[in-house]
Parts: C-alpha cells; sequence; structure tokens
C-alpha cells in the first residue's frame, strides 16, 4: 500500500521512435533517459475536497447558484505534474495522429496552447497507444481536486428568485468584471506560476486547460438534490484562473465582444493517468504487464 | 518631414524675434472657459440656453504616446488630442465661437494640427493650426451650423491617413441654442450623454504572424502604411482599446433615463447598433436641422463624419452597443456595454419557459421513431 502512495510513473518517449519505449520504475520516478518525456504524474493520496458543481443551474424556473457538494475521489489520483508541452504536442502531429496547430512554435519548455478539445483528446488516445497506459483529460471534478487551493470557485451570490432576469445578469456581470486580466497571455516556460501543495506546476496560470466534463443543465429540486435536464458535450468545462465553458473545437478562447467577462487566455491540457483498479496490489506485477502491453522491444 | 530638431531650433528663433500678438479683441462676447473631459464622457453644458452667444475657449495638448489596444498587450505608437483616443468633444452652441489653443509640447517629434468639419474655410482650420514640436496656436471659428461633427489631424500627404489612424480624431456638437427638437418641433432632452470614437487600427505583424512594437511612431511609419494601404483594420475599436467601454468601464443608465450617444468615425463606415434596444431619435448624419429619424434598428455613421442617437431605457439589464458588423465587433472589438438598473417590464418582454427538455409529446412521428431505436 504504502508503495501505491508514492506510485509514480514517468514514461520516457524515444522522439520519433516507433515502437517507443516506455518503462515505468517502482516505487519512485525514474532518471529520464532519452530525448524526449512524457510529464510525469504526481499521485494525490485519496481526500475530502469541496466542489462547486460545473454547468447551469435553476431553482424553479429562476437561475441559482451551482450547489457546493462534499466530494471524495477513493481511488486519489494520477496527474501530469505540468501541462503537455508543445514539443510534446509537436511529435503526435509529425506522426500524423494530432492536428496541426496554426502556432509552428516547438518549444521544449512551454505548455502547447491553441488547443481544442480534440485536439486533446487526439494527444490523449496516442499517448496511451504510444505507452500501453491510459492516458485521458481529467474531468472537472479530478481537475479541482488536483488543484486544490488553486481552484477558484467562482460561485456567484445570486439575488433572491425573482421574475426580473435582470438582477441576476448584472451580478453575473459585475462578478465577471471584477476578475482580473492575466497580465501576460503568451505562453510561459513551465513552472512560471510556481506549484500547488499538490506539486501541480502552474495551475491557475495563464493557459487554462481542458476538462472531459460536459456541459450541463440542472435543477435544483426542493429537498437539494440536482436533476440534470440537458447534457450537451459539444461544450466542455475548461479550468483555470477560473472555470469557463467552451466549444469543443475552439483553440482560441479570446473573444472581443459580446459576451461579458474574461475569457480564458490560452487554451491547453494536462492528462489523467488512469490506474487499473486495485493497482496498490499489482505494482510489480503491474510494472510488468504495463511494459508488455507497450511493446517494448 | 521636418526634423523635431529643426522645428525646435525654428521655434526657438520665432520666439526671440516676434512677441506673441495679443489676441486680436474683434469680437465683444462674454467668453467663457471649459476644461475638457476624456471620453466617453463629455464636460458639463447646457441644452437649450437663454444665453447669448459666447467665445467658448478650449485647450486641447496634443501628446505622442505609446498606448496598449488590447488584452494581448499589443501597442501602438499613438497620436491624440489630450491623450485620449479620440479626443475630446467640445459642446457650444449655434452662433457660438470656438476658440482653441492648440498646444504640441517639445517632448513630440511630429508637427500636427487641427481640421474642423463644423468650421468654415482654411481647410476646417488646417491651414491655420500646423505647428511644431514646441508650439501652439490660437485658432477661432464661428459656430454656423448644428450638429455633431468629427475633428482631426491633417498634415499633408500621408501624414493625414497615419495620424487618424494612429488617434488624433474626435468630436465636436454644436447645439441649436434651443435645444434639440423632434421633427414636430417638440424639444428633447437627454439625461446622459456619452460620447464614443471609433477607431480602426492597422498594426504590423512580423513574420510569425505576431504584431510587432515600435519605439517611435517615426519608426512605425513605413510599416503601418503598408498595412493600411490593404484597407483591412487589425483592430476596430472604441475609444481607443479593446474592451475601453466594458466591464467595469462599461456606460451606465437607469430604467427611464434619456441617454444621447454621440459616435464618431472619422476614417471608415461603421453601422452601431444597440442590442436589446434601438435609436428613439436618431440624427444618423448627425446634423440637427434635419429631422430625426425615429426608431431605428441600425444606424449608419460614414466615415468622416459623426452621428447621434437618443434613446430612452425602457428595461434593465445589460446592453452591447456595437459595431453591427460582428466580426468588427466580436473579433476586431467594436464591442461597448451598458449597465442598467431599475425594474424589469415583463409586459415588455417574459422567459415564459425557461429552457427544458423538448417534451415527448411534441416529439415529431420521425423523432419518436428514431429515438426509440436507440435503446
Ligand atoms: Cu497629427
Amino acid at each position: 500500500m504504502l508503495l501505491a502512495m508514492k506510485f509514480k510513473v514517468a514514461a520516457t518517449l524515444a522522439a520519433f521512435a516507433s515502437p517507443l519505449a516506455a518503462s515505468v520504475v517502482t516505487p519512485v520516478s525514474l532518471a529520464p533517459a532519452a530525448t524526449t518525456n512524457v510529464a510525469e504524474t504526481v499521485q494525490i493520496a485519496p481526500a475530502n475536497f469541496a466542489y462547486r458543481l460545473a454547468g447551469d443551474f435553476s431553482k424553479d424556473t429562476t437561475p441559482a447558484t451551482a450547489p457546493l457538494r462534499n466530494l471524495r475521489l477513493d481511488g486519489g489520483l494520477s496527474i501530469m505534474k505540468r501541462q503537455v508541452t508543445a514539443a510534446e504536442y509537436a511529435i503526435c502531429v509529425n506522426e500524423g495522429e494530432c492536428p496541426a496547430l496554426a502556432s509552428s512554435a516547438m518549444a521544449a519548455d512551454r505548455p502547447v496552447v491553441g488547443v481544442s478539445w480534440r485536439d486533446a483528446t487526439a494527444y490523449a488516445k496516442w499517448l496511451s497507444r504510444k505507452t500501453g497506459l491510459s492516458y485521458r483529460l481529467p474531468t472537472d471534478e479530478e481537475w479541482v481536486f488536483a488543484a486544490a487551493t488553486r481552484a477558484n470557485d467562482d460561485a456567484v451570490p445570486l439575488p433572491e428568485a425573482s421574475d426580473d432576469p435582470s438582477k441576476v445578469w448584472l451580478a453575473r456581470y459585475e462578478s465577471e468584471s471584477s476578475k482580473v486580466r492575466p497580465v501576460a497571455t503568451a505562453p510561459q516556460p513551465t513552472g512560471s506560476f510556481g506549484a500547488n501543495e499538490n506539486g501541480l506546476l502552474d495551475v491557475g496560470g495563464n493557459v487554462w486547460e481542458w476538462t472531459d466534463s460536459c456541459f450541463i443543465r440542472a435543477k435544483i429540486e426542493a429537498n437539494g438534490t440536482t436533476r440534470t435536464t440537458a447534457t450537451n458535450c459539444g461544450v466542455r468545462v475548461v479550468q483555470g484562473a477560473h472555470r469557463a465553458y467552451m466549444t469543443d473545437f475552439v483553440r482560441d478562447p479570446r473573444t472581443g465582444g459580446c459576451a461579458a467577462g474574461v475569457p480564458p487566455a490560452n487554451l491547453g491540457f494536462r492528462l489523467v493517468l488512469e490506474r487499473a483498479p486495485g493497482i496498490g496490489l499489482m505494482v510489480a506485477r503491474g510494472a510488468a504487464r504495463l511494459l508488455a502491453g507497450a511493446g517494448i522491444s | 518631414m521636418m526634423t523635431r530638431r529643426h522645428a525646435l531650433m525654428g521655434a526657438a528663433l520665432s520666439a526671440l524675434l516676434v512677441t506673441v500678438p495679443a489676441l486680436a479683441d474683434d469680437i465683444n462676447l462674454p467668453r467663457q472657459s471649459v476644461d475638457l473631459v476624456a471620453p466617453p464622457f463629455v464636460h458639463a453644458h447646457e441644452q437649450a440656453t437663454k444665453e447669448g452667444p459666447k467665445v467658448m475657449q478650449f485647450r486641447m495638448v496634443i501628446k505622442e504616446q505609446e498606448v496598449v489596444i488590447d488584452d494581448a498587450g499589443t501597442k501602438l505608437q499613438a497620436m491624440t488630442f489630450n491623450g485620449s483616443m479620440p479626443g475630446p468633444m467640445m459642446v457650444v452652441h449655434e452662433g457660438d465661437y470656438v476658440e482653441l489653443t492648440l498646444v504640441n509640447p517639445e517632448t513630440n517629434t511630429m508637427p500636427h494640427n487641427i481640421d474642423f468639419h463644423s468650421a468654415t474655410g482654411g481647410l476646417g482650420g488646417g491651414a491655420l493650426t500646423l505647428i511644431n514640436p514646441g508650439e501652439q496656436t490660437v485658432l477661432r471659428w464661428k459656430a454656423t451650423r448644428t450638429g455633431t461633427f468629427v475633428y482631426h489631424c491633417a498634415p499633408e500627404g500621408s501624414m493625414i491617413p497615419w495620424h487618424v489612424v494612429s488617434g488624433m480624431h474626435g468630436a465636436v456638437m454644436v447645439l441649436p441654442r434651443a435645444g434639440l427638437k423632434d421633427r414636430d418641433g417638440k424639444p428633447l432632452h437627454y439625461d446622459k450623454i456619452y460620447y464614443i470614437g471609433e477607431n480602426d487600427l492597422y498594426i504590423p505583424r512580423d513574420e510569425n504572424g505576431k504584431y510587432k512594437s515600435y519605439d517611435s511612431p517615426g519608426e512605425a511609419y513605413a510599416d503601418t502604411m503598408e498595412v493600411m494601404r490593404k484597407l483591412i483594420p487589425t483592430h476596430v475599436v472604441f475609444n481607443g482599446k479593446v474592451g475601453a467601454l466594458t466591464g467595469k468601464n462599461a456606460m451606465t443608465a437607469k430604467v427611464g433615463e434619456t441617454v444621447l450617444v454621440v459616435h464618431s468615425q472619422a476614417n471608415r463606415d461603421s453601422r452601431p447598433h444597440l442590442i436589446g434596444g434601438h435609436g428613439d431619435y436618431v440624427w444618423e448624419t448627425g446634423k440637427f436641422s434635419n429631422p430625426p429619424e425615429k426608431d431605428l434598428e441600425t444606424w449608419f455613421i460614414r466615415g468622416g463624419s459623426a452621428g447621434a442617437a437618443l434613446y430612452t431605457f425602457r428595461q434593465p439589464g445589460i446592453y452591447a452597443y456595437v459595431n453591427h458588423n460582428l466580426i468588427e465587433a466580436v473579433e476586431l472589438g467594436a464591442t461597448a456595454h451598458f449597465k442598467v438598473e431599475g425594474d424589469w417590464n415583463n409586459d415588455l418582454m417574459k422567459q415564459v419557459t425557461p429552457p427544458e427538455p423538448i417534451p415527448p409529446a411534441k416529439l415529431g412521428a420521425a423523432e419518436t421513431a428514431a429515438k426509440s431505436l436507440v435503446r
């Protein structure tokens, strides 16, 4: 069990080489041996955390503040310590598995930005196949859990329910207007925004991160439970200095105009490493299995 | 182009040789000195006035300065009247004289002048006001016709469009002495006035598509001209910057308040539209001797003119005031907001049913069939 808590994976990618060399060393992270790394993951132990539900909520027929829930991730979470870099994404593009981006910057030390949810998902699929491990975007809940104190509860205190829609509208506008715009919008070198208590770098910096959570509309019932009335997976939750909802094919979140408020500065991502159930019991076996799965030569 | 050093030397010489002549005292009218304020605000003024014509005295200092024009931090080597884009609005009445002291401080690098569309003769004053860094001049012109009018810098040749799209333009409003009227002669009054100046900006990019920045207007000139001559602005904004009139800087009003919005565009056509509202009375060409049009949805501002729209807010909420070329509004920046407080009027609008799943009974037969196939 101790091993499980400290389980770290760093798979090394030999750039452009296929099949790719992936290795897992237990119980601590391995020293990178090859030219390009897959971001190291950190293992966060199970814990309780407060979570403001994402989506549009209403009570009766009027907009309502999203409920705050106390959640627990029983299995903990393995998540990339840093955002995927431009150079890492470029390898996937070169292999023809990820859509090419407008920006040609290949910086190894900066997060890839200008990626859509579709791009990020393509990368996760490719990386999973290359490594034989299971990478995916985090859910919004997982992101908030990992971000810990860097997660921003963006709930806007809404006025009393009334049939005057302008009150809610004005309250939201005020809240949005008071947000501070990021000073620098160009992606900064990895680590520029520091680490949070879980060791994650650059959480809430100037690169927002795609999550896999779909936009929902839900009603808050009289007993406090929620009932989802619509789910739109064409719009995903984006997380960073504040939460936002983005159409999945959007790469540039900037808006000049009609929408009030502050858009994310950049769209990037980091991935969760899916662990097999009961991994604590099978670290040793698992390593061997994962290695086999990666088709190591 | 005269260099700054030559200009300064010329100014110093003439200062030695000539004493500044006393202002001609040929007009024996009361004088009123007005402190200008930066847009979107407008200096205090009477709408209808019982007083006779006056000499209205204004002073503007030209400032060449670097400004940031969008959230990405894109920089423009701006040239401005009084440090704002657009320059401040001057309000006078028909029959008044506008007496402007125009100052070009030594810290600037170029000659500038001012052409008032509201003035008669002398290229709108441009021919009489060209001043070098370190100089100032006083121009007086008579407000012979009413309306909202553009003023702008117009030095010579290619300098003209360049100075204008670098920020050197503003507006004058000449009110009828009896105030604004509708087409039947009924007085119209505003509780608030806002002045929106639209800027089309042309920022050069480097080989990677990134906006370039320069240390001085002169260094930006050649690249900027190249972008200008293609006629496609990189930014279309209100009051000098993306978001200059949104968020914390949004304009405000209350339900029941009547607001006059003066909109100028010194260089290029625009089409203001108030999303969720209207133009109750609109002087599209800005000239108050023509009856205002009523109940407009969108109005047209010809490049090189200023128009005025009067609207009484009837519903609270956020209103977007946009250039209704929506690409320019949303992608290039021409959006402003009004925050309007007051009581909601359910008669004018009500959300009868909030968004909810389509009830099964209302599904068409084909849709129902399709749905039943999916588990
Ligand atoms: Cu000028």
